[in-house]
Formats: structure tokens, C-alpha cells, sequence
């Protein structure tokens, strides 16, 4: 354990004082997009008004964390937050990892490269066009009701009902990250040892039972840490998908946490109250990473830290 | 050795190549779709119903329709002054961070790369950093999309993954010759990190390229919308009624068109780098994956 010393800090600032200065707009950089907002964040339990700033503003406790605890919508952006993350855990997290499988199943070269390079497109289109075309195909005259209605189904403008926002949601963004999300498993696949599936191959393991003990064993490690690190942004994803793809209309399961955030900060202004509600989302994020962290540091050894 | 493949296999492997065949086509298919339809005459287009798989007739009416409209153009423009001074901006401050944390034997290093590392699971919420964006006036200027996103904390550990293993031995030689830190980092380590300099301008140029949510939240003036704000204008809200001044009748189905038209116009340059770039993507996110 390094002990930070006066003779210690004096001999290092000696010798790296020129790193230091060096880095010096980095520390600015932090402090001021970083750190000044984390500050920022207390005026979760002000009534701030820009006129008054942080500091002339009253205090308030926590009446603005009540206010939305009793909030009529408060019930609504919880179930919706919730459902929507653990839709896109159980459905979109396990996709990347099959694709992964099943590419590396394929033994021909150039059906495997056009494969991967075809599935990492939706990746770089941008949110806003992928948004545009999923409205466009989801009107009642768009292509996903012309499939519906050949097979003898009743057009519906599927963005107006709120039967099918967390279909049409999860559906899509499996679409836009399976191809780019395969990438590390695709990598982590290529570093399972090859000595292992032929000792379990002279052990007469078939393809599907090497899968099950060499394969999936070997990539465990990339799994549980990118799984760790998405529930630890479980409940920050996909604002900016919701925000162009909800409308009045279907809040009833589209509203999520950080939509109304942005509508009643950003737009109504209400800056205390929606900071509040920010702050909160924040705060469960944070637990549900360090939770996750340390049931797989027990069960798995795996941890980010 | 060559295993003969059991019945189970090979019915395994004619389903898989199947299966991902299907997946790629259902990949590809929409961008074919929206290609397809932005060259197809709008009246036939709009009485069409199903699948595309050529234009019907050849229409390039759409097109001139986009380019009539100026916001594209400025939007364009926009972003590219974003694009090329915010990357190179970031790129700066991010190799500096970087560098600084592969260092060897520097006390204050651990600690602050906690305070660092901390910013990535824990940030004072959308509203309080929207209000220090007004503190620092960068409220309604393009400057507000570049300062306050210069270092992004997982590419930063990403470049410093890869600077740590560059050899030692080569900063300590300029070191004895004399180097301060920016000639090293600026002699020595940038040109031995080509590839993971062509992964950070990918990964930052995707980032600020597709960016809409801060600039739709800090500009007020719209002559300073990078093209993501502006096509959100035609695709999302709708507004692409407003930019044709064709017959009424003919409103609706000019609309559907030149929306696709806009869509292709938006993303045709990124899917033109796209093949260059590829061989990067890889290599990126391995050293990403490469854990503490």
C-alpha cells in the first residue's frame, strides 16, 4: 500500500511536475462537465429559480422526491422503465452472444464476412433515421402493415397504440446492435483454446455438448462483464430512442424515467423537480451496478473490480 | 484428422447458414427498401403496397426536392465544422488523459483515476449538466456540442490500454535525449498508434455525426442545426409537407418520397466510409474488452 507522505508527494512532484502541468486540462475538463453537475445535482432538494441560483435558492428536503413518489404518473414511469430494461436484458442481451455462436459455426469465409458486415450496418445509422424509418414502416399504410394485412390481419397504426411500443422497441434495437454487439463476443470466441475442443472431441463430446462445456465456459468472463456493465445503465438507456419514437398518444407504456425527465426539465422548465427525478433514476442505476458487481464476484469471480 | 460429421451436424449447419441468411436480409432490407423508394415515382409508391425489391419507374424528383431545401445544406455544413474541430479537439484532450495515465510511477495517478472512472457510473443528471452548459455560456452555440463531450472516459481507458503497451524503453530513449512529455507523446507514442487513432476518430466521429439530443436541447438558433436536428424535423415531426410546394393532391405521396430521399442523403456518406473503416472495428473493441 502506497502511503502518501509529504517526503513521497515532494519527491514525485519533482520528478513528474511537467506530467502534472500536462495534464492539467484534463482535471479541468472533469471537474467542470463532471463534477460541477454532480454538485449541480443538489439543487434536487432546492426550489431553485435561475433569478435566485444554487446558492440564493430555499432548501427544501426532499418535497421534491415526494412529489413524485406520490405523482400519478410515478406508478407508470416505473413500470415502463422497468418492463422496457428487463425486455431488453432477457430479449436483446442473449442475441449478440447467439449470432457470435452461430457465426462461428460457419465455415465458409465469405459467407461469414458478408454476413458480419451486412449485421454491423444498422449500427451506424443514426438514431434519428432509424427512428424515421421505423415510424414510416409502422404507419397504417407502411410496410409492416402490408404484412399484416396479406396474411389477412387488420391495419393498425402500430406507433398510435400502446399495445406494441415495447414490441416495436425491442424488436428494433435488437436490429440496430446484434451485428455490432457480436463483435466482442466474436473476439472473445477466437480466444477459446482449440486444444480443448479436441480433448473434448476424444472424449466424444458432439458439437452440441462442447458448446455447452468449452465454448460457453470460455467466453463466460466477456459475458458476465458486459452484462454487469448493462444493468449498471439499465435505467439511463434508450431516452433518446423513446423520445423520438413516443407521442401522446401511447405514454400509457412508452413514458419511461428519463422522457420525463427531459419533457419537464428541458421543455416545462420545472428544473428542481425534474433533477430530482433524475437524481433518483441515478442513484438506483448506481445500486444496480455495484448489486450485479458483487453477486457475480461471488458466484462467478467475475467483477469489474 | 478428419471427424465425419454426424446426420445431427450437417442438418445443424444447413439450418444455420439458413438462419443467418434470413438475419442478413432482414438486416439489409430496410436500407434496400428506403434506397429503392427514394428513386421510385411517388404516385406508383404511394398505391404500392409489400415488399420492394426494384424501383417502380425511375423518379429523381425527390432528390432535387431535398437539395431545394437549404436546412440541408446548412445542416451539413454544421456538422461538418462540428465533425472535424470537435474530433480533433477530442482527440487532443483524450491522448493527453491518456498518456498521462500509462505513465509508470506517478503517485497521483490511482486516485484520480478513480475520480475519473467514477464519472462513468454515477453523473449528476441531464438537468444539472444542462445548467452548467449555461453557466460556461455555451447555450445556443456549436461550441456547447464540442467542449463539454472531449473526452469520453471509456475511450480514453481504451487509448490508454493501448499506449501501455508500447515499450518503455522507447519514451525513457527520448527522455535521455532530453523530450519533454508533449514531444514524447507527440514524436514517440502517436506515431506508433495509428490504428487506435483511426478507432478513436471512428468512435467519436459516429458519436458527434449522429448526435441530435444536446443540440436540439442547448440551440435556439437554427441556422446553427447540424443535420441530425434538421433531419429530425423532416422524419420525426413530420414537417416534410411543409418543404414541398407541389399540388395538394400530390402533397402526401411527394412527401413519403422525398423523406426517403432524405433519409438516403443523410446516410449514404457514413455507408461510403463504412468499408474503409471496418477493419478497425475489431481492433477497437478488443482493446476494449481488454480488462483493468
Amino acid at each position: 500500500m502506497k502511503k502518501y507522505t509529504g517526503d513521497r508527494i515532494k519527491k514525485d512532484f519533482q520528478r513528474n511536475w511537467s506530467l502534472y502541468l500536462l495534464v492539467i486540462p484534463v482535471i479541468i475538463f472533469y471537474a467542470i462537465f463532471m463534477y460541477k453537475p454532480m454538485y449541480g445535482a443538489i439543487i434536487a432538494f432546492m426550489d431553485y429559480t435561475p433569478a435566485k441560483g444554487v446558492s440564493g435558492s430555499d432548501w427544501v428536503g426532499f418535497a421534491n422526491f415526494t412529489r413524485f413518489f406520490s405523482s400519478p404518473y410515478f406508478v407508470r414511469l416505473l413500470r415502463n422503465t422497468i418492463l422496457l430494461s428487463v425486455y431488453s436484458i432477457v430479449f436483446g442481451f442473449p442475441a449478440p452472444i447467439i449470432l457470435a455462436l452461430l457465426l462461428n459455426e460457419v465455415g465458409n469465409k465469405k459467407f461469414k464476412k458478408i454476413s458480419q458486415t451486412v449485421t454491423y450496418l444498422p449500427h451506424f445509422v443514426s438514431m434519428v433515421v432509424i427512428c424515421g424509418m421505423i415510424k414510416d414502416f409502422c404507419l397504417s399504410t407502411g410496410l409492416i402493415n402490408d404484412i399484416i394485412a396479406f396474411f389477412g390481419g387488420e391495419r393498425v397504426p402500430l406507433l398510435q397504440d400502446p399495445k406494441y411500443f415495447r414490441t416495436i422497441y425491442t424488436v428494433s434495437s435488437i436490429w440496430q446492435e446484434v451485428g455490432w454487439g457480436s463483435i466482442i463476443y466474436l473476439s472473445a470466441l477466437s480466444g477459446v483454446d482449440s486444444q480443448l475442443y479436441e480433448a473434448a472431441s476424444i472424449d466424444g463430446a458432439g458439437k452440441w455438448k462442447q458448446t455447452l462445456h468449452v465454448t460457453i465456459p470460455g467466453i463466460m468472463p466477456t459475458i458476465i462483464v458486459m452484462l454487469i456493465l448493462r444493468m449498471g445503465s439499465l435505467m439511463s438507456m434508450g431516452y433518446e430512442k423513446t423520445i423520438l419514437l413516443y407521442n401522446s398518444a401511447i405514454y400509457e407504456t412508452a413514458d419511461i424515467i428519463s422522457s420525463y425527465v427531459y419533457r419537464v426539465g428541458l421543455i416545462d422548465q420545472d428544473w428542481s423537480y425534474s433533477t430530482a427525478i433524475g437524481l433518483f433514476n441515478s442513484v438506483i442505476n448506481c445500486a444496480l451496478l455495484v448489486i450485479t458487481n458483487m453477486i457475480s464476484k461471488r458466484t462467478t469471480e467475475n467483477s469489474l473490480w | 484428422m478428419k471427424v465425419k460429421k454426424s446426420t445431427g451436424e450437417r442438418i445443424f449447419q444447413v439450418f444455420n447458414y439458413v438462419f443467418l441468411t434470413v438475419i442478413t436480409l432482414v438486416c439489409l432490407y430496410p436500407m434496400w427498401h428506403v434506397a429503392v423508394a427514394s428513386f421510385s415515382n411517388s404516385n406508383r409508391l404511394m398505391s404500392h403496397t409489400g415488399f420492394l425489391l426494384k424501383p417502380l419507374g425511375f423518379s429523381i424528383q425527390a432528390y432535387i426536392k431535398v437539395f431545394e431545401n437549404p436546412m440541408i445544406l446548412k445542416g451539413y455544413l454544421n456538422t461538418l465544422f462540428i465533425l472535424i474541430t470537435g474530433v480533433f479537439a477530442d482527440l487532443v484532450l483524450t491522448s493527453i488523459a491518456a498518456y498521462f495515465f500509462s505513465r509508470k510511477n506517478v503517485l497521483f495517478k490511482k486516485p484520480l483515476m478513480l475520480l475519473i472512472m467514477f464519472t462513468m457510473f454515477f453523473s449528476g443528471g441531464t438537468i444539472p449538466f444542462y445548467l452548467t452548459l449555461k453557466d460556461m455560456h455555451l447555450i445556443d452555440t456549436r461550441w456547447g456540442l464540442i467542449i463539454p463531450f472531449m473526452i469520453s472516459t471509456y475511450n480514453m481507458i481504451i487509448m490508454r490500454t493501448s499506449f501501455e503497451a508500447i515499450p518503455e524503453s522507447l519514451t525513457e530513449a527520448a527522455r535521455i535525449d532530453g523530450a519533454g512529455h508533449i514531444t514524447i507523446l507527440v514524436k514517440v507514442i502517436l506515431p506508433l498508434s495509428k490504428a487506435i487513432l483511426a478507432v478513436m476518430v471512428l468512435y467519436y466521429g459516429v458519436s458527434i455525426w449522429n448526435g441530435w439530443f444536446w443540440a436540439t436541447a442547448i440551440l435556439r438558433d437554427r441556422e446553427k442545426y447540424p443535420l441530425q436536428v434538421v433531419l429530425r424535423e423532416i422524419l420525426i415531426s413530420n414537417d416534410s409537407q411543409g418543404m414541398n410546394a407541389g399540388a395538394v393532391g400530390d402533397a402526401e405521396a411527394v412527401a413519403q418520397s422525398i423523406r426517403y430521399a432524405t433519409i438516403m442523403v443523410a446516410t449514404v456518406p457514413i455507408l461510403l466510409v463504412y468499408p474503409f473503416l471496418q477493419k478497425y472495428f475489431a481492433s477497437g473493441v478488443m482493446i476494449g474488452a481488454v480488462k483493468e
